[in-house]
């Protein structure tokens, strides 16, 4: 009986001259819980290839269930019993549940004619493996992310697996669908099935993961127990820098309030919404997907009406009717989904810094000064030392940190008093995360009005002043940062304290 | 002094752009090929006049349906509104100078008339662009539906005969040729593209709606007035098409609601063909310059052999675009090539 369902041994990979893996080690113990962390680009998603076998190694070897190979097939790895379950889970998602776990078995024993009676048996079979309650014949586009990631693994287990591999698996649930998945992950443990996490969230994945293997650069910076992790060893081994987690403190407060909610609301999204706002603020707003934190977000930048209540910025009423008003008024909003909502990725760098100004770096007639919109646009990139060769270079070219700070440049170029961000940092790595909760502090100690949407918890305590805990469109709470932990917070977002209401 | 010309922002734009080089390389291979094989009547002032005389027809047309694919729709009513407009300037032309007018009216005439076609022109954009951007109609829907609507205006104006007997003054100054050389359809053509090149490279405007053309949600979370601008494309698509109309109108001497009906899908040939993405937010106005002369030289030069006949055309226009399509799909920044690099990045 083998130690190990795999063990990568000293396997180096690189793609056209630069090395994606150095000399990199991972073994998996039957029945163990690892996770694999590292930031984009640290080899984590090449490391998964190549156990998989989609990527040969140049060097090393790879050990599954016992047996040395120096190059896998992708054949070898599944007949191995390893299965990886991508972010996008990879099913169909205008076939019904039944379909999607039926066709891989069907198609693999080359059958011509379809008899469905055989499809729901094998579908009833792979859902009862982890006593997954769901109805076969919906469509999996209708389901859940949770129930399709549910669908994902009950694919995975029917093949006799040893190892699932799972992209970032809690990314999109909530906390109790967490809590489901982390169950079933306990039983197959229980049966013996290895589970690879692959993260860069410590947060996600902490409590479960028996062991951690992080990569940085290609190489692997630690492998060790959660006993001996903590965040800040955890960003260290990330990024092999240390940070200090400077807490945000109140220094420039303005005294009379910037923007004033009374009454807010917006059908099906919030309602009787009350705060103020001063300059020289950082306010969070936090709540879980589907509390209106993200409407709430849209009403105060004017793309949504709200239909009740009444907002005020410097002191006077204003009405928004579309998003123009709104930064006219000196709001800036940077959107939950950058690469949907706030960038135009095929379009130069530049540009995207200067469009939400573009009237005002044109002179005269409409006419515009490409010097000074190059000027303009070579000024933001220095200032938040966003790492662009060319600004004519289309911002796809750029990583996700930095396509953040090409939104962000694109509003702090419109000189705002307020300004609201949503998710700031979701899908950045550790150190952007880092520089961009600095540039926050910093343009809050300048004396703009900053409200931070985020379900991310360290990062409102860590950078806000105030919170408001927003529940099923109604602010619920406002809390002192100062004098609230992490798991406080955590329990009161997802506690029922609204009374019925999820 | 050659490399600084050569190292300035405009040409290192156009020779980075690997589609612009192979566009211009195909012009002058085309060129090159004719010039060889009938040297006598293909190097000739008079051909060249008479392409000159003919693509500033499409190509006035097809300069609207560019900008309006930049902004991701597509505006196929473009034949419609230049029949329409013609008619209308044809009408009013001969109702304000009736035969044996003085010079001064035949003048007054044909300047009022020009002047309303152009107006009625950008209305009819305008109403294109109110459905697009207010009533949130799919472009092609759209433009498909107002194509009728223009053609059945014209049919109607006309009872589907062509209005002719013009004043003279108007086919002699629109259809002449400048110093006895230049046809004038051609300066039009010339002045429009030089207007539209204005319009994107130097004003906000053209960047916008390639801003809007690649993402209209972040166009509009950027408060961009996204209706405005479709409002405003289609408006000036509306004006080039009436323009195109009057090029017509001079170089057949009279209008009638059906002329140039195959131009509606040559245009937009002719702006894939220059490399305008058809989803919008990229695409040069150099490069559908290139593909108008392009298509103009072929057909022109396909005319001096006797034995193919004109009926090749359409299979050869065909032809081409998907020759320049694929010749994109093969090289080196284009998808089949990048597969291959990560397909050797993986191996």
């Amino acid at each position: 009986m083998a130690d190990s369902v795999i063990a990568v041994r000293g396997v180096t990979k690189s793609f056209s001259g630069v090395k994606a893996l150095k000399g990199v080690d991972l073994e998996i113990r039957p029945g163990e819980i690892h996770c694999l962390a590292g930031e984009n680009g640290s080899g984590k998603s090449t490391l998964i290839k190549v156990i998989s076998g989609v990527y040969t190694p140049d060097e090393g070897t790879i050990e599954l269930n016992g047996t040395a190979h120096s190059r896998l097939a992708p054949i070898d790895a599944i007949m191995g019993g390893v299965q990886v379950i991508y972010q996008d889970f990879s099913v169909f998602p205008n076939l019904s549940v039944m379909e999607n776990l039926a066709l891989n078995t069907e198609l693999a024993s080359k059958r011509k004619l379809v008899n469905w009676r055989r499809f729901r048996r094998i579908a009833e079979e792979a859902v009862a493996q982890i006593d997954f309650k769901v109805d076969l014949d919906a469509r999996v586009g209708t389901l859940s992310v949770a129930d399709r990631q549910l669908v994902a693994i009950s694919r995975a287990l029917m093949h006799d697996a040893k190892l699932i591999i799972m992209d970032e698996p809690t990314t999109a649930l909530t906390k109790k669908e967490v809590d489901a998945l982390f169950r079933i992950i306990l039983d197959l443990k229980a049966r013996g099935i290895s589970i690879l996490f692959v993260s860069h969230k410590l947060e996600e994945v902490f409590e479960i993961s028996e062991r951690f293997t992080i990569l940085r650069n290609g190489e692997v910076a630690a492998t060790c127990l959660p006993e001996e992790l903590d965040r800040r060893k955890f960003s260290y081994f990330m990024t092999g820098r240390e940070f200090e987690d400077g807490r945000f403190t109140l220094t420039n407060r303005s005294d009379e309030p910037v923007l004033e909610a009374t009454g807010l609301g917006l059908q099906g999204g919030f309602e009787d919404v009350t705060f103020a706002l001063h300059g020289g603020e950082i306010l969070g707003i936090t709540g879980l997907l589907g509390s209106g934190r993200t409407e709430l977000a849209l009403t105060l930048f004017g793309a949504f009406r709200a239909d009740a209540g009444e907002l005020r910025i410097k002191g006077r009423p204003v009405t928004f009717h579309g998003v123009r008003d709104a930064v006219d008024a000196g709001v800036g909003y940077v959107p939950e989904d950058r690469l949907t909502e706030g960038l135009f990725l095929e379009r130069s760098i530049g540009d995207n810094i200067v469009i939400a100004e573009i009237d005002n770096v044109a002179v005269s007639a409409g006419v515009y000064d490409d010097t000074r919109k190059r000027a303009e646009a070579d000024r933001w990139i220095s200032e938040l030392r966003i790492a662009a060769h060319d600004q004519d270079n289309a911002a796809s070219t750029l990583s996700g940190g930095n396509q953040q700070r090409i939104v962000l440049a694109k509003w702090l170029a419109t000189r705002p008093d307020i300004l609201i961000l949503n998710g700031p940092t979701v899908g950045v790595d550790i150190g952007s995360k880092h520089d961009i909760h600095q540039i926050l502090q910093q343009l809050a100690g300048e004396g703009i009005a900053v409200i931070v949407i985020s379900d991310d918890i360290p990062e409102v305590i860590q950078n806000c002043n105030r919170i408001l805990l927003l529940k099923a469109g109604r602010i619920v709470q406002e809390l002192d940062p100062a004098t609230t932990s992490e798991a406080q917070l955590a329990a009161l977002m997802t506690s029922d304290t609204t009374g019925g209401q999820q | 002094m050659t490399s600084n010309i050569l190292e300035s922002r405009p040409v290192r734009a156009i020779t980075r752009d690997s589609h612009l080089v192979r566009l211009l390389g195909m012009l002058v291979a085309i060129v090159a090929l004719f010039a060889l094989v009938k040297p006598e009547s293909f190097l000739n002032l008079r051909t060249w006049q008479s392409m000159a005389i003919q693509f500033p027809e499409y190509g006035l047309l097809a300069l609207g349906v560019m900008l309006t694919m930049m902004t991701a729709g597509i505006d196929l009513s473009v034949v419609g509104i230049a029949n329409m407009t013609s008619i209308g300037a044809a009408v009013l032309m001969l109702s304000l100078a009736p035969e044996g007018a003085s010079g001064g009216q035949v003048a007054l005439a044909i300047a009022v008339s020009i002047a309303f076609a152009l107006v009625v022109g950008a209305l009819a954009g305008t109403l294109n662009g109110l459905l697009v951007a207010k009533v949130r109609i799919p472009p092609i829907l759209v433009t498909l539906g107002t194509l009728e609507l223009f053609t059945g205006i014209a049919i109607i104006i006309t009872a589907g005969k062509p209005v002719s007997g013009l004043p003279p003054a108007y086919g002699e100054v629109f259809a002449g040729k400048l110093f006895g050389v230049v046809p004038v359809p051609v300066i039009v053509f010339a002045f429009a593209v030089a207007v539209v090149g204005l319009v994107m490279n130097k004003t906000a405007f053209g960047t916008k709606i390639l801003m809007l053309g690649t993402n209209a949600t972040a166009a509009r979370l950027s408060g961009l007035n996204t209706t405005g601008l479709l409002v405003r494309t289609y408006l000036f698509s509306g004006v080039l098409a009436s323009l195109g109309g009057l090029v017509m109108l001079a170089n057949y001497n009279s209008a009638k609601a059906d002329y140039g009906s195959t131009y509606t899908l040559l245009t937009v040939l002719i702006v894939v063909l220059g490399g305008v993405n058809p989803n919008g937010g990229s695409g040069r106005l150099f490069g559908v310059v290139l593909a108008v002369l392009i298509l103009q030289v072929l057909s022109s030069g396909l005319n001096m052999f006797p034995n193919v006949s004109n009926f090749y055309r359409p299979l050869i226009w065909g032809g081409v675009l998907l020759a320049v399509m694929a010749a994109n799909y093969f090289s080196k920044d284009g998808p089949l090539l990048r597969r291959f690099s990560r397909k050797e990045r993986s191996a």
